[in-house]
Parts: structure tokens; C-alpha cells; sequence
């Protein structure tokens, strides 16, 4: 198996670096050289006699972990000015999974953000040669994304929509085009390709290899055959690390460990939870062809046929994602199991066939080796990037889902800025590791949910799609009582949540047969829930809410929150405030409720994801004070939004308290009793703008309070509604929530909350400079509300999230989050948009940029007319007005 | 690939014999109904005279297609398949469960079969019965050995409290738990009888023992055989004032069957066999293959132990007489088998016992039938040999068959279908293709025929049935093929016996977290 290495070893010897090395310095003149790898007498030497180099006692950053991605963050860092950075690798550099991959950077990624990392990776890895002089493979050769069906052709045509956003160059092409492009392919299937010209391959190993000569020449040593085996803590902080050759004291940790990224963050003295499971990938290599394939051939990506085949030494490698992969490492092992992965032929058959199918001309082409690389994969399919909730200074990147090399590059850059500056360039929230907690780090969980990822990757990607596997893991105490009521479930952060609820004697279509691009078969359903909850009463269960409570014995937890928050929070006990909390540059990094339950004590709901993100912002700023106090609560309360006209009704019966807007006016909380159960949190809001109430029952209530309400509520029509329907309400509404629509670049400005930001006061919080700033100048993007026309719901494709806003002509900006407003029988999308700049620096926003121009929404191609708002449809809101909605609304038109 | 043996092949009047001395009344295995002894009807006693039935019923007799849908449901008909419960999800026994399955030649089948876990003492009991001269011992055996054999192993004190309940007319503890195919039925009239012999049985062995004794295995299953043999045979000399019941103790003595025995408890195996039914232990090697370990002999001229040991039971004047053509007395060919008392009982007490019996048997030349060279009777016995076998780790699993099985398939062979089954591994071992010459077609070619391997292993959810398919269907180079599965269930029933025997299997699965790591309990 060592030299079956697919990748000339060559390129893996540092035997070839003291040479390079050796001139290094000229290209990194401001770095004062420093440690072994920039003195290249005493590297040859070290590789010579095999006597390892003494570690540094001290360092500001360790990497752990040297291939393709640990490389990449050394070099990032280096150049942005890092000294003092220590790579160790406890086998050779790029020995792991890079060492084995394919070889393929395409840019064809699910989300805008991989597309920009593997944009960018691409570029770099295209100049690297230029840079180090070490060849890194690297050829342009395109790729084709092939579609055997019209569904595989929408999803190729809406990725050109959000390619063509980024000015990433791309063309949809027709079958005929591909046998120009390829010689090989067999295109009678084809219903269409995308052609993307940029992409290229190169020699991951090569390119590994140089990432750490260009480092290296920055200053970073790099020690093989180094093992981290423990990481140092103190206060919360990063202190050393501790390795088999001795100890390191550092500032910064970068877990790089690919497949054992899993085990290294458990070796440390607060646990780290790097929830990634490997998985067995296989690809083969064929001898070369009768007539060699020309190594500029495009790659293949046939996702139908579940493969992909790209050039290789005038053969062809041919690799792909199958339906029921191989899991392995769950139990944990060491880097020695990598060496020595079996190929399995009888599980590569599904490939072969689809190989062949797809190249009928490689079937006299004989089989030069089948290569096991595993791979290792995450529980959502995005890699796992930035530093870890509990443990300042720990940073992660790794999960990268079998596209490492593609995302290298992008990855590691924007980790580099993430350490230097605090946040990278760009909202890196999908991939953020905050994204996740302790509650997906299960083997058995990663186990399951990996073996649902893999194939995912090459699985058609309709809109609304849930994880089967993995599920059940938080659930509320009512779910048993609403399954049974026909409650189809979501997953989100591993609690269940009612998508909507199917009426009793119907029945859906199966899993696979309700994937659509176009009208879902839940279309009737929900509606009739929306209707229900626009006239007489509907019970949601929210229950997944992040829910904290922040107490302190003095003003502490006034202050922290007047910091932290956007809107003022110094309002009479028992008012609800929405409010975002922002970061330095103004942007959201939080958007939520808080309520002030007594004079020192506030609780905080935040959306379900926020779990972690929110509480270890939460804990950042918070001074560390015995007096000032954080819980999370989230799981003491089941949370009931009881949403429509008639939910003061039915809480008026059980509780024997008016509650009409006169006495229980909007945004208000209060304790009451509600049925036999007393200390019930009953708030006036319902994230939808319905009129209705949330109620935070403590958990041991939650089935008796339900039970009265559905009781009690069948006078007044009640039923259950689902996750489907609150989005409908909420998006005609013109609602944004954070981590759709929201996210750590966009400011209150910019999405109309400027009434939610205490500009009034002259309370210092994070972000007010920012903002006042913006205000001076005005903001460059705008959320925008859009109402598509001429779109046929029951024929046209419904938009999803992400689709391009072109206006009058030009493009102007992407849309967020999109759903059918059963009130407006309109498709509603919300996104933002931003006026060309003319002179390079971005221009200010105008209420008649929005308001005089031609918009059109693109799905998949097709454009459709839409009329663009700034404000929602006052008619939306039901007729009796609370207080604070009309001087919200006040405040709306008054900007 | 006809079968080569056959019990009365050669012999004038190996017709009567190898149709069925006393048809059963059973019905055909696809009309799951319990017993029905037909009353209504006159009983048919010529194998001529009874209708045509079988598992066949196409009217086209020579077309050969069967679909494979048609193939599975013959094959899956009699399937069975029992998994010992889990507490807490742990398996704490050594048994996992057991695969079994029947396939008829004989019309109606003359193999039966039988599983329960004792009750009142520990251990699980399976056992393949294979009847000739018709269905009636082989059915005896499937309902009433197993609780000689738990009798024979209960503790002096056990047997005290049975005997206590029964005096005081209270209900008894149950004694076994069956675990029976719906086909597989109970002679309902004849259960007060078998109750009555059962329970001098246990007074005797009340008497015989005293408190704190109970038999071992070895000695339980010695005697339970020995001692079934004989009520079989003391009841049909008695008779019954019942004529149905006279009737049905002669036709079960006067039919014979073989017996192959498993008790299992903990790592402790024992099987106890009479007959050429075979007990093979399916041995997994260190490199992942199979091996075949016997755990029985075979009684029958095939075995030189045998023979010397009936020529040595006989004076020397018979010693050419009492084995001829591979048979006993040219006629049986089991050496060991329980009822058939024609090769048991002296002449005139045959001759009594027959004049003396309903009047239906007057009617049936075959039973004044005098086997030739009858001398120096008993020359049959019931007296099982038995095998200990203590589990190990690498033991995984135990095959029951009865000899319709083992001529049509090599033990080796069996235990290597078993053993891919069970495990999964479907392929005899990963591909590598090392330094060789394989273009891509060619092995797309060699995977297709590994998964059609595999997908045949596949639409089996039964090991049993996995094992018949083979048994039946294999062609000439050893794989299954459909073609040759069709012809072979496609025969009319009064070829198929030519062709094949009934075959009956049970397949025991070891638990190897519980076997080979600690003793005795279960």
C-alpha cells in the first residue's frame, strides 16, 4: 500500500523543501525568519539523521493536523502576519485523507457560502505554483454537472442562478454540447449538463506540500511525527499543549485533526464537541486509456449516476457517493488504520455499472487500483469552522464532507480572519461549529446521521428536505399527543417541531414521491391552518425556543443587556422587547426577546439554533461576576403560541382574566394561572404578528394547559398548526429571524428595525458606532419585501431562498427566506438588495430605488416580475391595534 | 441428480412400503389444519386408493415453468423460524433461535419435526424425525419424545410436585414451551393416552430415584428414547377399546422413524441420534471459512459399526442373511429406528397382535408380511447414540437434517451455505485484483455475478429455506438455478420420491457472546 500511494511520493519527501527553503526568504522579507524550517542546514540535516528537532516550549498558535486544511489555516495565518506558529502532524504532512483524495475543485457546492470558499481555493491553488515554485498538478479543466432528469436539471439550473450572483462563470448547456466537451460520455440520458469552465484538478498531496513550503517560508515550523495529545485549559482560556515530544505553551489551538478531529477535542480538559463521523469513500483508477485521456478533459459529476470521473495519467479516476455508505472509526483509532483501508469491489458495483453506463468506451480499460479514502462527514453536510463555544482560543476546522481540498483554500482563509480579526470576511454562519453542542457529539448519533450525509451529497436537494435519521432526540412533553393528531415532524437542533398536521382519514404521498421543486402536496393542509389561525384560534407548540434566564442581585444584568442589546431594555417589569444583539460592525448576532421578568431578572428567547451561539456570546461579555447569574432554561418550559382573533377567548375562560387588548395589551408578560396550573408565563406576542399569546408553561404543566386549551378552544374552532404555517404568517408579514434572514453582516439599517435600536438613548452598546455611522451614510443593501406576479402557483417552480433579484434588468441582490402568503395567494420572498455602486464604493439605498424599479425574482432560469415593499401590508394586521404594534407600525411609516 | 437412495429401492414390494404401509390422515401441508382423523370417510389404507394430492396441483403435469414466485411460496410454505427472546436487549442464552423447514416428496410427507425449551429444567430441545412405511411413529415422535426427554431431566422433587398436582386433579406447570409451524399438529384423540403412559413413565422414575437426584443429559436422553420405544410398542399390543385409537397405536408401531436429538444448555450439547438423520456443527475458522463438524453416526450399512454391531447381535448362520443390499434383512435400510415391530417383535406376537386389531388391517396384505430370514428377532433397536459437545466461540451454529438432505448435499457443502447465510458473506472472499489484467467490463461483469449470488441468499429470509433451495436447485456446477428448482417442484407426487426424499431441516444458531465465554446458564 505505500507506493499503491496514488500520488507520486515524491511530492510528499521533504527532501525537496530544504532546496525551496533555501530561497524562501526572499519572498517573505517583513518575517524575520525564525525556527527549524527556515534554516535550511539544519532541516537537511533533520532529515537526514531522522533525529527529530526539539519542539519550541512556547508558541502563539498550535495547528494540530497537516494536511490540505491545517496547511491552509498556517498558511493564512502566516500571512496575515502570525509569528510564532507551530504546525504538528503525527504522521507526515498530508498524509490522511489528503493524501488519498481526489483531486477535484469544482465550485458546484449546495451553498453560496462553499461556492465562495471553493471560488476562492480555486484561485489560490491556480497561484501557488506561481508562488512557491512547487508544482501542484494544477489544470483548468471544467467540469460538467450532468442531469438525467428534469428534476436534476432544475437543481443545476437554480445553482447557475446562484452562481452567476458571484460572477463565478457557468452555462447551461445541452447534451450535445457535453460530447463536444468530453469524448466520453454517453449523452442519450441527458436532459442537460452545467458547464462550469473554471473548475480544475490538481494533486492534493502537491498542493499540501506546497501550502507548507509557502508557510514555512512565512515562519511556521512544522514538526512531523508529533502527537497532540492533550490540550491545556486554564480559566476557560487555551494554555498549552501537550504533545508526545513534550509540551507547548500557546495562546491559540487549531484542531486540523480531520478524522480524529472527533478525538482530539475530547482530549482536552474541557471536552470539545467536533461532531464528525468518518465514512469509507472509494474511487478507482484505471491503467490508461488505448488513447490516453488528454489531463485537461473536464471532470464529471454525473449525481444521478452518483459519481464522478476526472482525468488521471491518461486514464480516468472515478470515485462517488453511494446510497448506503460504510461508517467506520466510531469507536475511535489511530492514523496507522488509514494506511491500510481494504477496497471492496462488491460495494463499488453500483459505480462501476454507473461508470460504464455513463462511459461505455472504458470497458476494455484495465483497472489500475481501487483506492479507500475515508472521508469524514458532518451531521448537516456543512464542515465544522471557528472557534468553540466553551474554550477561548480553541479554534476547529475540520468535517470537511469529502469536498476538503475544494474548501481548503476558502476555509483556511477564512479561519485566518477569524483569529485575527474575530469574525472572517463573510457570514460563515452555516458552517459555524456554534451551529452544534454537546447534543450531536453521540457516536451513535454521528454514526447514523453520517450514513444519511454521504449520499446526501449526490441526492437531488428539493426544497424542505429533513434528516430521517438521528431524530427524536429532544422532544417536547406533547409529542406523543400531537403525533398522534397527525403531526408531521422537523428537526431543528434535534428537537422535533410540527411541520403541520394532517387532518385524520387523509394521507400524504411517501417521503420520496413528495420531492418538488414545484406545488407540495402539504400546500391545502397548511393553508386551512393559516385560515384557522387568521380566524379563530390555533395552538403551536414552540417548545424548542433557546430560553435563558439572566438574574444578578444588583443592576448587573440591566447593564450587561444595555450593552449587549440593541433596544433599550430599562422598561417596566412585566414589558417584552424585541431586540437584536449586535456585534462591533453593528451586524446580528442575536435577534430575540427579551423579557423583564422582575426588576434584576430577564429572560431571554432565542431562536432554536442559538442554543450555543447565543449563550457563549452571552458568556463572553459577561464580566465575571458571582452576582450576575446565566441559566439556560430552555428545557424547564414548553412553550404553547396561541395564535389568532380567538386565543383571548379561550385564555380568558381559563384563567378568568380578561384579556382583551384593554387589559393585556401587546407585549406584555405576565404570571397567571392558566386552567388548574398556576405560574403559567403568558406573553402577548406570537412571533407572526397575529394577534395571540405565548405561553411558557413549566414542563410538568405542559400536558394538563394543553389539554384545557384544546378543550376549552373547540367552542372557537381551535386546532393544532405546524412550523409551515407560523412561516407563511410571518413571511407575508414581512418578519425577518435570524439565521435566514438575519446574520452577523446585516444591520438593524439595513432590514427597517432602526425603531428596535435605542438611538434615543445615550447608552454605549455594542455596535452603536457602527450604526450611527451607517446611519450618516446609509445603508447599501436593503431587506425587501417581494411580491412575485404572473407566477402560477399550481404550474410555476416556487421559489425557495437564494434565488437572484434582478432590478430592471441588472442583478441587485438574492432573496432569504420565500413562502406562499395564503392571505395575498401571492408568493412572498424577502431579500435583500443594494444599488450598483458607480464609483466602486457601495451606494446609499433609496426609498426610489425601491420603489421605482422593474424587480423580477430568477428560479432556475426563469425570471418573474415581482412588486417590491419596504413595508408590510397594513391590511395583514388584524383590526384591533395593540399598543406597541402601532407605534411599531408608526414607526415603520415614519422612516 | 435423482436421489440414490431409497428405503425399499430393489425390493418387490417397495412400492406398498415406500408409498405408506398406514396413509396418514393428515391433510397436505397447505391446509394448516390441526389433526382431523377422518371418520366420515372410510379410511383408505391402499396408497392406490387414495386421491392424488400433493404440494403440486398444476393440472399440466410435464410443462416445467414454475415462476419464481410460484418456486418461493412451494419452498416457503412450511418455513418456521424462532428467535429465543431478549431481556434488557441481551440474548443471555446460547441458542439465538433456530431456522427450520420441510420440504414433502412423499405425499403426504413422512418427515416430521419438532423444537420446545424445557420448562422446568434449562435447555432447548430440536429434533428431526424421518418416517417410513408411512407418517404414523414419525408423528408420535414429534409429539411425545420431547416430554419423555424433559421427564427423564427433571429433579426427583420436580417429578414429586408434577405427580402431587395431577392426584389433586390441580392444572400442572407446563412442562415445554413449543415453538411449532401451524402445520405442524397434535393427534388430539390420542392425548390421554400418551398422558397416561407419560405419567407411569415419571412414576417409575419417581420410584427409581431419590430426592435431590435428577439423570444427566446423557442418561435423560438414553432413557426417554429407550423408553418411548417401548410404550410405542406396549401400546399396540394392549390395543385400545377405542377402535380409532387401536387402530392408530398399530399403525404407529407397525410404521417406523428415525430420530436425531439436540438438547442444548448453556455450552453444553448434546444430541442423541437413532437413525441416519445427522447432527453437523457449522465450526467458523479463524480465516472466516466454514468447516463441518459431525456430531452423530449414521446408522446404516454405510457404517461398519453397525453392521458388525447386528451381525455380532445374531448367530453366525444369519450373518449373510440379516444385512443384504445395504439393508437390514434386505429390507430397512436405518439400522436404528423407532416402532416398525415387524423387525422387533416375535412372529407369533405379531401374528396375535394382528388378528386381535381392528378389522381394517385384515384388509392390508403388507402387515401379514413376514420380513425373510426372521430368526432371532429383536433385530431393531431404538437405543439412540449420543454425543456431547461442549460450545466454543467458533461454533456457530448446528444443522438437524434429516437424510433426504445430507444425499443431496455434502455436509461440507451444507455447512458452507449455512455459513455465508448466516454471516452475511455471501462471497466466498472479498476481490482483490492484485497484479492482474482486469478491464473494467470484466469486472462489472464478475460483480453482477457476485450480487445475483447475493440477492439469491437474499429473497431466503429463512436458513433453512436457503438450504433446501440448494439442496434442490443446484445444477451441476453447484450454484442454484431456477430451471432446475422448477423441474424438481414441478415433478407430479408419484415421481417426486424417485427424484428426492422429504427433506426436513433446523438450523440452531449459537449466541457467541454467551457461548464459549461462560458456562452453564441460560
Amino acid at each position: 500500500m505505500h507506493c499503491s500511494c496514488v500520488w507520486s511520493s515524491r511530492a510528499l519527501s521533504p527532501a525537496l523543501l530544504p532546496r525551496l527553503l533555501s530561497h524562501a526568504g526572499c519572498w517573505a522579507p517583513g518575517t524575520k525568519p525564525r525556527g527549524i524550517w527556515s534554516s535550511p542546514r539544519r532541516l537537511a540535516s533533520a532529515v537526514e539523521t531522522t533525529q527529530p528537532i526539539p519542539l519550541p516550549s512556547q508558541a502563539r498558535v498550535v495547528i494540530c493536523g497537516g494536511g490540505i486544511v491545517g496547511t491552509s489555516v498556517a498558511y493564512h495565518l502566516a500571512k496575515l502576519g502570525w509569528t510564532e506558529i507551530v504546525l504538528l502532524e503525527q504522521g507526515r504532512l498530508g498524509a490522511g485523507t489528503t493524501r488519498l483524495c481526489a483531486g477535484i475543485v469544482s465550485v458546484a457546492k449546495p451553498i453560496s457560502i462553499e461556492c465562495k470558499m471553493a471560488d476562492y481555493s480555486n484561485s489560490l491553488y491556480e497561484h501557488l505554483e506561481e508562488e512557491t515554485g512547487v508544482k501542484t498538478g494544477y489544470v483548468k479543466t471544467g467540469s460538467l454537472c450532468l442531469a438525467q432528469n428534469q428534476d436534476r436539471f432544475l437543481s443545476l439550473k437554480r445553482l447557475a442562478s446562484r452562481l452567476n450572483v458571484m460572477g463565478i462563470p457557468c452555462n447551461v448547456i445541452k447534451p450535445k454540447e457535453v460530447s463536444k466537451l468530453h469524448p466520453l460520455v454517453n449523452i442519450h440520458d441527458l436532459v442537460g449538463a452545467l458547464h462550469l469552465p473554471g473548475d480544475a484538478v490538481v494533486s492534493p498531496p502537491d498542493v499540501n506540500h506546497a501550502l507548507a513550503t509557502a508557510a514555512a517560508g512565512h515562519g511556521v515550523q512544522i514538526h512531523e511525527r508529533t502527537t497532540v495529545n492533550h490540550v491545556m485549559m486554564e480559566k476557560g482560556h487555551v494554555t498549552a499543549v501537550e504533545t508526545d515530544r513534550g509540551a507547548i505553551e500557546c495562546e491559540y489551538f487549531v484542531n486540523c485533526a480531520g478524522q480524529w478531529a472527533y478525538e482530539l477535542g475530547q482530549a482536552s480538559e474541557t471536552k470539545v464537541s467536533v461532531p464528525l463521523h468518518g465514512c469509507e469513500h472509494f474511487y478507482l483508477l484505471s491503467k490508461p486509456l488505448p488513447e490516453p485521456l488528454q489531463p485537461s478533459t473536464p471532470v464529471v459529476m454525473d449525481m444521478d449516476g452518483r459519481i464522478y470521473v476526472r482525468a488521471w495519467q491518461g486514464g480516468v479516476l472515478s470515485g462517488g457517493f453511494e446510497k448506503n455508505p460504510k461508517p467506520i472509526f466510531t469507536e475511535g483509532r489511530n492514523q496507522l488504520e488509514i494506511q491500510t483501508m481494504q477496497e471492496d469491489w462488491d460495494h463499488f458495483e453500483p459505480m462501476l455499472s454507473a461508470l460504464l453506463r455513463r462511459m461505455p468506451e472504458l470497458e476494455v480499460c484495465e483497472i489500475q487500483q481501487l483506492v479507500n479514502c475515508p472521508e469524514s462527514f458532518t451531521p448537516d453536510m456543512r464542515c465544522l469552522m471557528g472557534e468553540t463555544p466553551g474554550v477561548h482560543g480553541y479554534f476547529v476546522l475540520a468535517g470537511m464532507n469529502a469536498s476538503g481540498l475544494a474548501f481548503a483554500g476558502g476555509a483556511g482563509k477564512y479561519l485566518a480572519e477569524w483569529m485575527t480579526y474575530g469574525y472572517p470576511t463573510a457570514n460563515v454562519w452555516p458552517l459555524d461549529i456554534k451551529r452544534f453542542g454537546n447534543l450531536q457529539s453521540s457516536r451513535t448519533f454521528l454514526r447514523h446521521r453520517v450514513m444519511e450525509v454521504m449520499p446526501l451529497l449526490y441526492n437531488l436537494k428539493v426544497p424542505r428536505w429533513d434528516f430521517q435519521t438521528g431524530r427524536q432526540l429532544r422532544t417536547s412533553p406533547l409529542y406523543d399527543r400531537l403525533d398522534t393528531q397527525g403531526a408531521r415532524w422537523m428537526e431543528k437542533h434535534g428537537f422535533e417541531r410540527a411541520k403541520y398536521f394532517i387532518p385524520a382519514g387523509k394521507d400524504l404521498l411517501s417521503l420520496d414521491a413528495s420531492k418538488t421543486f414545484y406545488k407540495p402536496d402539504w400546500f391545502d393542509i397548511v393553508g386551512a391552518e393559516v385560515k384557522c389561525c387568521k380566524e379563530a384560534v390555533c395552538v403551536i407548540d414552540m417548545s424548542s425556543f433557546t430560553k435563558f434566564e439572566l438574574t444578578s442581585t444588583d443592576d448587573q444584568a440591566l447593564a450587561l443587556l444595555q450593552h449587549l442589546c440593541a433596544n433599550d431594555l430599562d422598561v417596566p417589569v412585566g414589558h417584552i422587547v424585541h431586540t437584536g444583539m449586535l456585534n462591533e460592525r453593528g451586524g446580528y448576532e442575536n435577534d430575540c426577546s427579551v423579557v423583564r421578568v422582575k426588576k434584576n431578572s430577564f429572560f431571554i428567547i432565542s431562536p432554536t439554533d442559538q442554543q450555543v451561539h447565543c449563550w457563549s456570546w452571552l458568556k463572553k461579555h459577561m464580566p465575571d461576576d458571582p452576582q450576575l447569574h446565566l441559566e439556560d432554561v430552555s428545557w424547564k418550559y414548553t412553550a404553547l403560541n396561541l395564535i389568532g382573533p380567538r386565543a383571548m377567548d379561550v385564555l380568558g375562560e381559563l384563567s378568568y382574566v380578561s384579556m382583551t387588548p384593554e387589559h393585556f395589551p401587546s407585549l406584555f408578560c405576565k404570571e397567571m394561572s392558566v386552567g388548574y396550573a398556576n405560574g403559567i408565563r403568558v406573553m402577548s406576542m406570537t412571533h407572526t404578528g397575529e394577534p395571540g399569546f405565548m405561553l411558557y408553561i413549566p414542563i410538568e404543566y405542559a400536558l394538563h394547559v394543553y389539554n384545557e386549551v384544546m378543550s376549552v378552544g373547540q367552542k372557537y374552532g381551535i386546532r393544532n398548526a405546524g412550523y409551515y404555517a407560523l412561516r407563511s404568517l410571518r413571511i407575508e408579514k414581512f418578519f425577518a429571524f435570524w439565521g435566514q434572514d438575519l446574520d452577523p453582516f446585516t444591520t438593524p439599517l439595513e432590514c427597517g428595525r432602526e425603531f428596535r435600536v435605542k438611538f434615543d438613548t445615550d447608552i454605549d452598546f455594542l455596535g452603536r458606532a457602527s450604526l450611527l455611522h451607517q446611519r450618516q451614510e446609509g445603508v447599501s443593501r436593503r431587506f425587501i419585501m417581494l411580491v412575485l406576479e404572473d407566477h402560477d402557483t399550481e404550474l410555476d417552480l416556487w421559489p425557495w431562498w437564494g434565488e437572484p433579484i434582478y432590478r430592471n434588468g441588472e442583478l441587485c441582490g438574492t432573496t432569504t427566506s420565500s413562502a406562499y402568503s395564503y392571505t395575498l395567494e401571492r408568493h412572498v420572498c424577502l431579500g435583500f438588495v443594494s444599488p450598483p455602486s458607480l464609483d466602486g464604493s457601495p451606494a446609499a439605498v433609496t426609498p426610489d430605488f425601491i420603489n421605482r424599479g422593474d424587480y423580477e425574482v430568477d428560479i432556475a432560469g426563469q425570471r418573474y416580475p415581482a412588486k417590491a415593499k419596504l413595508y408590510p401590508f397594513s391590511s395583514l394586521f388584524a383590526q384591533q391595534r395593540r399598543r406597541k404594534d402601532e407605534m411599531e407600525l408608526s414607526n415603520f411609516q415614519g422612516k | 441428480m435423482p436421489v440414490t437412495s431409497q428405503l425399499f429401492r430393489g425390493f418387490p414390494l417397495a412400492k406398498l412400503w415406500g408409498s405408506s404401509l398406514f396413509p396418514c390422515q393428515r391433510q397436505l401441508p397447505c391446509c394448516p389444519t390441526s389433526h382431523r382423523p377422518t371418520s366420515s370417510q372410510p379410511h383408505p389404507i391402499w396408497p392406490t386408493a387414495m386421491p392424488v394430492r400433493g404440494y403440486r396441483r398444476s393440472p399440466d403435469l410435464h410443462s416445467y415453468n414454475l415462476t419464481p414466485p410460484q418456486v418461493n411460496s412451494i419452498l416457503k410454505a412450511n418455513e418456521y423460524s424462532f428467535k429465543v427472546p431478549e431481556f434488557d436487549g441481551k440474548n443471555v442464552s446460547s441458542v439465538m433461535g433456530f431456522d427450520s423447514n420441510q420440504l414433502p416428496a412423499n405425499a403426504p410427507i413422512e418427515d416430521r419435526r419438532s423444537a420446545a425449551t424445557c420448562l422446568q429444567t434449562r435447555g432447548m430441545l430440536l429434533g428431526v424425525f424421518d418416517g417410513h412405511a408411512g407418517c404414523a411413529c414419525a408423528q408420535a415422535l414429534s409429539e411425545r419424545l420431547f416430554y419423555y426427554v424433559a421427564m427423564s431431566l427433571m429433579p426427583h422433587e420436580t417429578l414429586c410436585e408434577l405427580e402431587a398436582a395431577v392426584e389433586a386433579g390441580r392444572p400442572l406447570s407446563p412442562i415445554l414451551q413449543w415453538h411449532k409451524h401451524p402445520n405442524d399438529y397434535f393427534t388430539r384423540e390420542a392425548q390421554t393416552m400418551y398422558f397416561n403412559s407419560l405419567r407411569t413413565y415419571w412414576q417409575e422414575l419417581i420410584d427409581l430415584s431419590s430426592p435431590g437426584e435428577s439423570l444427566g443429559p446423557r442418561e435423560a436422553l438414553l432413557s426417554a428414547f429407550k423408553r418411548l420405544d417401548s410404550d410405542l410398542s406396549l401400546e399396540a399390543q394392549v390395543g385400545d377399546a377405542n377402535s380409532f385409537l387401536h387402530y392408530w397405536v398399530l399403525r404407529v408401531a407397525f410404521s417406523g422413524a428415525t430420530a436425531c436429538v439436540a438438547h442444548i444448555d448453556g455450552s453444553d450439547l448434546y444430541v442423541a441420534n437413532t437413525g441416519d438423520g445427522r447432527a453437523v456443527l457449522g465450526v467458523q475458522e479463524e480465516d472466516g471459512s466454514f468447516s463441518a463438524h459431525t456430531l452423530s453416526n449414521d446408522h446404516n450399512a454405510q457404517n461398519e459399526n453397525e453392521v458388525a454391531r447386528i451381525q455380532g447381535e445374531h448367530p453366525p448362520s444369519e450373518k449373510k442373511t440379516v444385512v443384504r443390499q445395504d439393508r437390514l434383512l434386505g429390507l430397512l435400510m436405518p439400522f436404528r429406528a423407532f416402532g416398525d415391530v415387524k423387525f422387533k417383535w416375535s412372529i407369533d406376537l405379531q401374528r396375535g397382535v394382528l388378528e386381535s386389531g381392528p378389522d381394517q388391517l385384515h384388509d392390508n396384505e403388507h402387515t401379514k408380511f413376514i420380513p425373510p430370514n426372521y430368526h432371532t428377532p429383536p433385530y431393531l433397536t431404538a437405543e439412540p447414540e449420543i454425543t456431547h459437545h461442549r460450545l466454543r466461540p467458533q461454533d456457530r451454529f448446528l444443522v438437524l437434517g434429516t437424510d433426504g438432505l445430507w444425499e443431496t448435499l455434502h455436509r461440507q457443502e451444507v455447512v458452507r451455505i449455512v455459513g455465508e447465510y448466516l454471516t452475511g458473506v455471501h462471497q466466498r472472499q472479498p476481490l482483490t485484483v492484485g497484479g492482474y489484467h482486469v478491464t473494467l467490463g470484466q469486472m462489472q461483469g464478475l460483480l453482477a455475478e457476485r450480487k445475483a449470488r447475493a440477492s439469491l441468499a437474499f429473497q431466503d429470509q429463512n436458513a433453512a429455506t436457503h438450504l433446501i433451495r440448494h439442496a434442490v436447485g443446484n445444477n451441476e456446477f453447484g450454484a442454484v438455478d431456477h430451471e432446475t428448482l422448477s423441474k424438481m417442484l414441478s415433478l407430479p407426487e408419484e415421481l417426486a420420491r424417485m427424484y428426492r426424499d422429504d427433506i426436513t431441516i433446523i438450523i440452531t444458531q449459537f449466541n457467541p457472546h454467551v457461548v464459549g465465554h461462560q458456562g452453564t446458564w441460560t
